[in-house]
């Protein structure tokens, strides 16, 4: 026995196999054994402790109806003490009315009010190859804000603080956690999943959720077939500062096309930049001096493309067109601030990314290993948020009547429901990309006759903030 | 208003003692079953049909499947029937100080259930080697180490004298329909005696239409082989304006009534507004 018990730490997988044998004639199941090497049993495993794991981490903990239940937050990075720097991160989101609800619900939302946040109270989408032109304004959604435009780190900051709160009680995090490999329930009466990591240390639980971004490794270890492609672009970020100081309120973005350009508004006198543009180009921007980035930047946003005459033409008779109708559509044109300084550039791939499925037995995706989108609706983030909110809600119902957390049956329900939501959106946005990406004079007249009456047409427009705005 | 408070004839008590004296071997409760169907509102046969299933009874893939998925819309209902919790509040055991008595609790696949939310759960069933399978199954299921069922086999006008005005909620689940039409008013009787005043009764069952005429007994049984034969007899089912005179002039007030929907591919129950195959009701006791 001393020597079986020996083995058993030396060499996992012959040892799991003796033990099924033993485990088939006494009765015993696999996990009761193996609880000795294993380091801790949870309910629930989240792997990774991004935004949007760490805010399902932290609405398990706010929300009573979790609050039996064991959850582990599992994060590669260390946990390093954050400190509120003058100058602005480089990398920041565009967070919808919902989400601030989300955040509101698990009082996030007022420590990001108390470091910093710039609301969006209108936007400007424009085409460089036309006049076509869109706008979306506070004034057309009761009043409140389109957006608001938070750094990363600011609102991870806000979301870890409610996160260690003593409200908090059930979630257990481990820092700088090296993830080896899953191993996933295979039968039905298999209801465990198992964690191994780096270090030796196992983690088992009923529930395991993949929050590990786009190569997500639960998302692999699940099998499931994911579609993807990349955009051979690179989304160029900077800490842009404005020529002249405004009341900073409008986001605006360009499609040139290369790709989007837009500058997210941070406070009276600065901007965030976000843009997408062939990975070459993203090269050559980054490598030169910041003079000539601020001139090429200044291009992007007020250069004149050439123009192709019978596009002109029938935009210009639409307008006249519309004017008379009354129905000339939202705000006028307004003018694109000048940039002139950019700080702290840097870039990252884009691409595209569906998950066939968000769930399997005891598993579930969510935020980008389930779906990665174009940055240029500012939506990827959103949509995550949206899936915390869904899966709580899901387990939440599964857990009050009774059920087991990871009832298939509940996890599928909020599969169903997160794909009806994400993936129009997705090809929404693609279709977006894709028509903007080419300068053919048909395509630039379909898409600019489109834009210019999707702007003169209320109705339109409100659904399409008001998807937009929905989780 | 006080309804008249119901008592037992003399010959159904001297009954029922006759009966709880004999050994109740099922062979026995089949002999009694010709003389004891004038006063008891237990069809023995009915009781053997269901007693043959108990090896699966608690197979969740096996002829009782769609009865332990039918948990996941009954369990809400009763639930939300004794109970509204504000999202925030909620707690894994909504049912705590709840008494609750499940009549023709079979296996205990609700019992189970309920007793999960924490709810103080009496199974009463008429077949006794049902109750000892609900028994064994309980005092095995790890979660219920601290709240188990308290089972016994009794019908239902037996189980009331001793219980009058003491359970919260009261559930008939798919068992109205199993028992004669000439004694459903007892039935309904008993179940409301053992009810608290204020308190309320939930009970599904098929609905009697010629659709359910041809899917829940010719389909399900004949056809689709999802229920075992000779589960239901089409003449014993009821209509939801039936149920509901029956409830009402026994002293309740009917409060909801919703159609049920099963889709056997995909093993799922829904709620929907038809009531052409198969209804829940909620009533309360009038105080």
């Amino acid at each position: 026995m001393m020597m079986l018990q020996r083995n058993l730490r030396r060499n996992t997988v012959v040892v799991t196999k003796i033990i099924r044998t033993l485990g088939a004639d006494r009765g015993y199941s696999t996990n009761q054994i193996n609880s000795e090497q294993i380091k801790g049993e949870y309910d629930i495993i989240i792997a990774g402790g991004g935004m949007v794991g760490c805010t399902l981490a932290c609405s398990m903990g706010k929300n009573k109806i979790f609050s039996n239940l064991k959850v582990l937050l599992l994060e590669g990075s260390p946990d390093k003490p954050f400190e509120l720097k003058p100058e602005y991160s480089n990398r920041v989101v565009a967070l919808n009315q919902n989400t601030k609800a989300l955040m509101n619900s698990m009082n996030i939302w007022s420590h990001v009010e108390n470091m910093r946040l710039q609301p969006v109270r209108h936007m400007q989408v424009w085409d460089a190859c036309s006049d076509a032109l869109i706008t979306f304004s506070s004034s057309e959604i009761m009043d409140d804000d389109v957006a608001y435009i938070v750094e990363n780190d600011v609102l991870l900051h806000a979301v870890n603080t409610e996160l260690k709160s003593p409200e908090v009680s059930n979630v257990n995090v481990v820092y700088g956690a090296k993830i080896a490999n899953y191993e996933l329930p295979k039968t039905a009466s298999d209801s465990r999943s198992l964690v191994r990591m780096g270090n030796g240390d196992v983690y088992s639980c009923q529930l395991l959720i993949g929050a590990d971004g786009a190569n997500s490794a639960v998302r692999q270890a699940m099998g499931v077939q994911n579609l993807a492609w990349s955009y051979d672009q690179m989304g160029v970020v900077a800490t842009l500062e404005l020529s002249e100081e405004t009341n900073n309120i409008t986001a605006w973005q360009r499609f040139l096309p290369s790709g989007p350009v837009a500058l997210l508004p941070l406070n009276p006198r600065m901007s965030s930049l976000v843009w997408s543009t062939s990975v070459e180009h993203a090269k050559q921007l980054l490598a030169m001096p910041e003079e000539r980035f601020v001139d090429a930047l200044n291009d992007a946003l007020w250069k004149q493309y050439p123009r192709s005459t019978p596009v002109d033409a029938a935009m210009s008779w639409l307008g006249d067109t519309l004017r008379q109708l009354g129905a000339s559509g939202g705000a006028a044109r307004q003018l694109t601030p000048s940039v002139r300084r950019a700080q702290r550039r840097a870039a990252f791939p884009l691409a595209f990314g569906h998950s066939t499925r968000y769930v399997a037995r005891g598993t579930a995706l969510i935020g980008d290993a389930a779906h990665r989108v174009h940055p240029l609706a500012g939506q990827g983030v959103n949509l995550g948020f949206g899936d915390v909110k869904h899966l709580t809600e899901f387990l939440g119902d599964a857990l009050y009547q009774g059920l087991d957390v990871a009832h298939h049956s509940w996890l599928e329900k909020y599969e169903s429901v997160r794909q009806k939501h994400n993936i129009p959106t997705q090809l929404a946005i693609e279709a977006i990309h894709r028509l903007y990406s080419v300068d053919l004079p048909p395509f630039v007249l379909i898409r600019s006759l489109g834009l210019t009456l999707t702007n003169a047409l209320k109705p339109v427009k409100k659904l399409i903030m008001d998807h937009a705005v929905a989780t | 208003m006080l309804s008249s408070p119901f008592r037992l004839p003399a010959s159904s008590i001297k009954h029922a003692k006759l009966l709880s004296s004999l050994p109740q071997e099922p062979m026995l409760l089949r002999a009694l079953g010709a003389q004891q169907k004038h006063q008891s509102t237990v069809d023995p046969q009915d009781v053997q049909k269901h007693t043959d299933l108990k090896s699966q009874w608690w197979d969740t893939t096996g002829p009782m499947k769609a009865l332990h998925s039918f948990n996941h819309v009954r369990i809400p209902f009763i639930r939300d029937g004794l109970v509204q919790i504000p999202v925030k509040e909620r707690t894994t055991t909504p049912l705590c100080g709840q008494s609750v008595l499940d009549v023709g609790c079979g296996g205990g696949i609700l019992s189970e259930g309920l007793a999960q939310l924490g709810a103080k759960v009496t199974g009463i069933d008429a077949s006794k080697e049902l109750i000892e399978l609900a028994r064994t199954h309980s005092a095995g299921n790890t979660k219920l180490q601290e709240n188990q069922p308290t089972y016994c086999c009794c019908p239902i006008e037996e189980h009331a004298p001793a219980h009058t005005g003491l359970y919260d909620g009261v559930v008939a689940s798919e068992i109205i329909e199993h028992i004669d039409n000439d004694k459903k008013e007892l039935f309904v009787k008993s179940c409301l005696d053992t009810l608290k005043p204020g308190g309320r009764i939930f009970l599904t069952t098929p609905t009697r239409s010629s659709l359910s005429k041809v899917t829940v007994v010719y389909m399900a049984e004949y056809v689709l082989n999802i229920v075992p034969r000779g589960t239901h007899d089409h003449s014993k089912f009821m209509t939801p304006t039936e149920l509901t005179f029956l409830l009402e002039r026994n002293g309740c007030h009917v409060e909801m009534v919703l159609g049920l929907c099963y889709n056997f591919v995909t093993n799922r129950w829904t709620f929907t507004k038809n009531t052409s195959l198969q209804f829940a009701l909620q009533a309360v006791k009038n105080a």
